[in-house]
């Protein structure tokens, strides 16, 4: 058939038609992910129930907001001349009279600068740890650091942290001149100098140095800390001193010496059965027993030794998985290089390992931020009950709940998601480094 | 370290420095050391505690514990009063703390079941509402949340009066949920109370009187489910014999229930609503507010987690499973029985029975809201009023960690049960 015996013949394409309304734009979308079978759309509209009451409940309180006011029945007075007798409204208020209170407890207001500058200070030294691309020079900065953080939130002389830090520094080296003897003779010495440093020179040195150079800044006594401020020092002293720890007790419960196993899991059984209130009343009721008589220090050194063991048991556990996951090729290479016990974990495994343990270490971290507000119960200010009992315990402020309750679960919110966030994205890039 | 060195002769003799060179030697010289480091330690830490109790004039013993408690207990299980014994007291916060436990577990793994698999509905809007409650709750400390449910049920719910009803409209200002049967209140929440007309009489142990009721409840559904294992197992015979499985739901359905339900009738089983007579509910029982917001706050908590663990557990499972299982005729009924459910379920349970674990010991967060748990009594009044913080403290310790231990063991067990045996 030719084209010219043909009634008609099209030659060239329609324009496409636009799709049926059902199958494009919104009432697709709609259609696929709202109400896509019967039972999707009962729960859509369970679900925009739900919606609707809690904005319906919440919306007109928060819309109610008093920011400036100084007492909560003047807050109330507002809000009743404002919206009518019977509307309700939040009155934050509060927050503005009281936040620094729930940021830094009852730490003097003049010395504020030296707890924002030991939190900033803690970015410098964490940068290191976290980003390969950091000069590896920070890592001295990370080392002085948490001596650093100490003298600058206690205050007082630096010249015991100092002498402290010294110990550990004449240990090192130490142990790099005695480790050109045979290593036995280097870990006996690299513990022994120190030992010596701190029982029998430190001491006198430190008096001596008081004496020459006064460097002394004001005390400030371990009660006047609360609020965010003490949750994220014991936080992050909790965990910084619990990872050398929680890796010794990974590598000991994996250990062939019966003996060594046998206690790493007997330590972290224990402290993984009991719950940490139990052993935050140790740490304010016991500790003082265990010790030698007359000894009796800190309460916040206390709850932080007794927080680190706990949370050197969680980190075992997370790492001793790391160690898990290595495939035992790893360790006969290990072995077939003729590396020592030590080499090998220093040098191949621990690195691996601890990079597969990182999300871990970051839960626990978030586990350990969130159970700090415990301390309360002995007698700390926590900023969730602590501080909010505080401000409530002033008449202008009593029966307050919803407020600082809000207040202080929304940091808390930002620190954890935004950690947690971060831990997904660390595991997302550490799978993909694998492959 | 297993080496074997096939080239080195045995030396003759013995020297000293191979107790630190020789790796046959080393383990056992590094552990002898340890060992001693770890007596003397130990001995150092008794040491001190002896003579810090000698200076203070205490001694280490136990015998409080069978002395007059002297206080209250707003909730118990068993029989308790103040004339009872320090040790009566601890077991009575003991089964409250089981109890709490108990309970939020069964709720929390329905919460976490339900939204766990919502999750990952395809429903936009569930999807989201999931997420932003499970992120919500996790990553605020669980005390906010006793605290806010507490500040709930102390500040926003009513006082009883309040289900009056008022005689000039003829309506009440509130009332009650799921059919009159439970009231929650500014000091108690109502419950119904189970009732029987004829009682089986009780078993009287000594220390613990058991319902004989309870126990021949027990017993019968025990024997229903012994019943239903034997017909189920005979199933299994006839279906490995000839191929044809016998038809077994009905039997099942019948063995489960007949056996509860005629102990329930015979026994004259029926529940009591609360109703408001004066000031306060009487007939149902008035459960104390402390128990139904730990309760809440530890099942919406671990709830949270629970849900990441069966989305988790779900997801494990690749897609090949379903289709190889469709491939080879089953069903999806048996799909997700035989196939899906196994394989997920041995990603879920470890992790699981770790967060049944966590909420055990978070319920000592009742010091929060005072409900009178193993913290709240041994660790508590009793501590206080006794001065006994070594014995209580560690007699505490101990207990928690053998509840831990035993459900630690429970989970052990059936790991192995499920272990891919692998190289």
């Amino acid at each position: 058939m030719t084209e010219s015996s043909a009634a008609f013949v099209r030659r060239d394409m329609l324009p496409p038609q636009a799709p049926p309304a059902t199958q494009a734009g919104v009432l697709k979308w709609l259609r696929e992910n709202l109400f896509s079978s019967p039972l999707n759309a009962v729960l859509t509209l369970a679900g925009a129930y739900v919606v609707w009451w809690l904005v319906a409940h919440s919306y007109p309180w928060l819309s109610h907001s008093v920011w400036n006011a100084g007492s909560l029945s003047e807050c109330r007075a507002i809000i009743a001349e404002r919206w009518g007798a019977d509307a309700t409204g939040a009155c934050w208020a509060v927050i503005k009279e009281r936040w620094h209170q729930y940021i830094f407890g009852f730490y003097p207001p003049e010395l504020y600068w030296r707890p924002i500058s030991v939190f900033l200070l803690l970015f410098v030294a964490l940068a290191p740890v976290l980003f390969s691309a950091v000069p590896r020079v920070l890592l001295v900065f990370t080392v002085v650091y948490p001596f650093l953080a100490t003298w600058l939130l206690w205050g007082g002389s630096p010249w015991i942290e100092v002498m402290i830090l010294v110990g550990f520094v004449l240990g090192w080296a130490a142990f790099r001149i005695a480790s050109r003897y045979g290593s036995l003779l280097a870990v006996s010495v690299a513990l022994a100098v120190p030992a010596l440093w701190w029982v029998f020179a430190a001491g006198p040195m430190d008096r001596a140095l008081e004496q020459a150079i006064r460097l002394a800044i004001e005390k400030v006594a371990s009660d006047k800390f609360g609020g965010f401020l003490l949750a994220v020092t014991i936080g992050v002293g909790g965990i910084a001193m619990s990872l050398p720890l929680g890796i010794l007790l990974a590598l000991g419960r994996r250990s062939d010496m019966f003996l060594i196993k046998a206690l790493s899991v007997g330590f972290i059984e224990f402290i993984r059965g009991v719950p940490l209130i139990t052993l935050l009343f140790v740490a304010s009721l016991l500790l003082n027993y265990f010790l030698p008589p007359g000894t009796n220090f800190d309460i916040i050194l206390r709850v932080e030794i007794l927080v680190t063991l706990f949370a050197a048991a969680y980190i075992a556990e997370v790492v001793r998985g790391g160690l898990a996951a290595l495939p035992r090729g790893q360790y006969e290479a290990a072995d077939s290089l003729g590396l020592d016990y030590w080499k090998a974990q220093r040098l191949i495994i621990l690195p691996q390992a601890l990079k597969i343990s990182i999300p871990g270490i970051v839960s626990t971290f978030i586990g350990m931020f969130k159970d700090t507000t415990l301390v309360v119960f002995v007698g700390l200010f926590d900023p969730l009950k602590g501080i909010s009992d505080f401000v409530r315990a002033d008449f202008n402020w009593k029966g307050i709940y919803w407020e600082p309750y809000i207040f202080v679960g929304c940091i808390f919110f930002l620190f954890n998601f935004s950690m947690s966030r971060y831990s997904m994205y660390l595991e997302n890039k550490l799978k993909r480094d694998h492959r | 370290m297993h080496m074997v060195t096939v080239s080195d002769a045995p030396e003759p003799g013995f020297r000293l420095s191979q107790l630190i060179y020789d790796t046959r030697y080393r383990s056992l010289t590094i552990q002898v050391v340890v060992f001693m480091l770890f007596v003397a330690s130990t001995a150092w830490l008794v040491d001190n505690t002896v003579r810090n109790l000698s200076a203070m004039g205490k001694d280490f013993n136990f015998g409080f514990l069978w002395n007059r408690a002297g206080y209250d207990i707003g909730q118990m299980l068993i029989p308790y009063s103040n004339d009872s014994t320090h040790a009566r007291a601890m077991l009575v916060g003991l089964l409250n703390t089981l109890l709490v436990s108990a309970l939020g577990c069964i709720a929390a793994t329905i919460i976490g079941v339900f939204v766990g698999v919502l999750r990952l509905s395809k429903n936009w809007l569930v999807g989201r509402l999931m997420t932003v409650y499970v992120e919500v709750f996790r990553n605020v400390p669980l005390l906010l949340w006793i605290l806010i449910v507490y500040a709930i049920f102390t500040e926003v719910m009513p006082a009883p009066n309040a289900y009056r009803i008022d005689p000039a409209t003829g309506e009440a200002a509130m009332s009650a949920l799921l059919f009159d049967s439970i009231a929650p209140t500014n000091r108690y929440t109502a419950i119904p109370s189970i009732r029987f007309d004829r009682p089986l009489g009780s078993l009287d142990l000594g220390w613990i009187t058991l319902s004989g009721t309870f126990l021949g409840f027990v017993a019968a559904v025990a024997a229903g489910v012994w019943a239903n294992s034997v017909v189920r197992r005979r199933a299994v015979a006839v279906q490995n014999a000839t191929g044809v499985r016998p038809t077994t739901w009905w039997k099942s359905v019948l063995l489960l229930t007949v056996p509860a339900v005629v102990v329930l009738v015979a026994t004259g089983f029926h529940l009591n609503l609360p109703t408001l007579k004066g000031f306060n509910f009487t007939g149902g029982t008035n459960v104390s507010n402390s128990l139904v917001v730990l309760w809440l706050a530890l099942t919406l908590y671990t709830g949270a987690f629970i849900a990441e663990i069966v989305r988790a557990g779900i997801l494990a499972v690749s897609r090949g499973q379903t289709e190889a299982a469709y491939a080879l005729g089953l069903r999806p009924g048996r799909t997700m029985s035989l196939v899906i459910l196994p394989q997920a379920l041995r990603v879920i349970v470890p992790p699981l029975i770790s967060q049944f674990l966590n909420l055990t010991k978070n319920s000592s967060l009742a010091i929060a809201v005072g409900y009178m748990d193993l913290r709240g009594t041994l660790g508590g009044i009793t501590l206080n009023q006794t001065g006994r913080e070594l014995e209580a403290i560690l007699l505490m310790m101990l207990i928690y960690l053998a509840i831990s231990l035993i459900i630690s063991g429970l989970m052990n067990i059936y790991n192995n049960s499920v272990k891919l045996k692998e190289r």
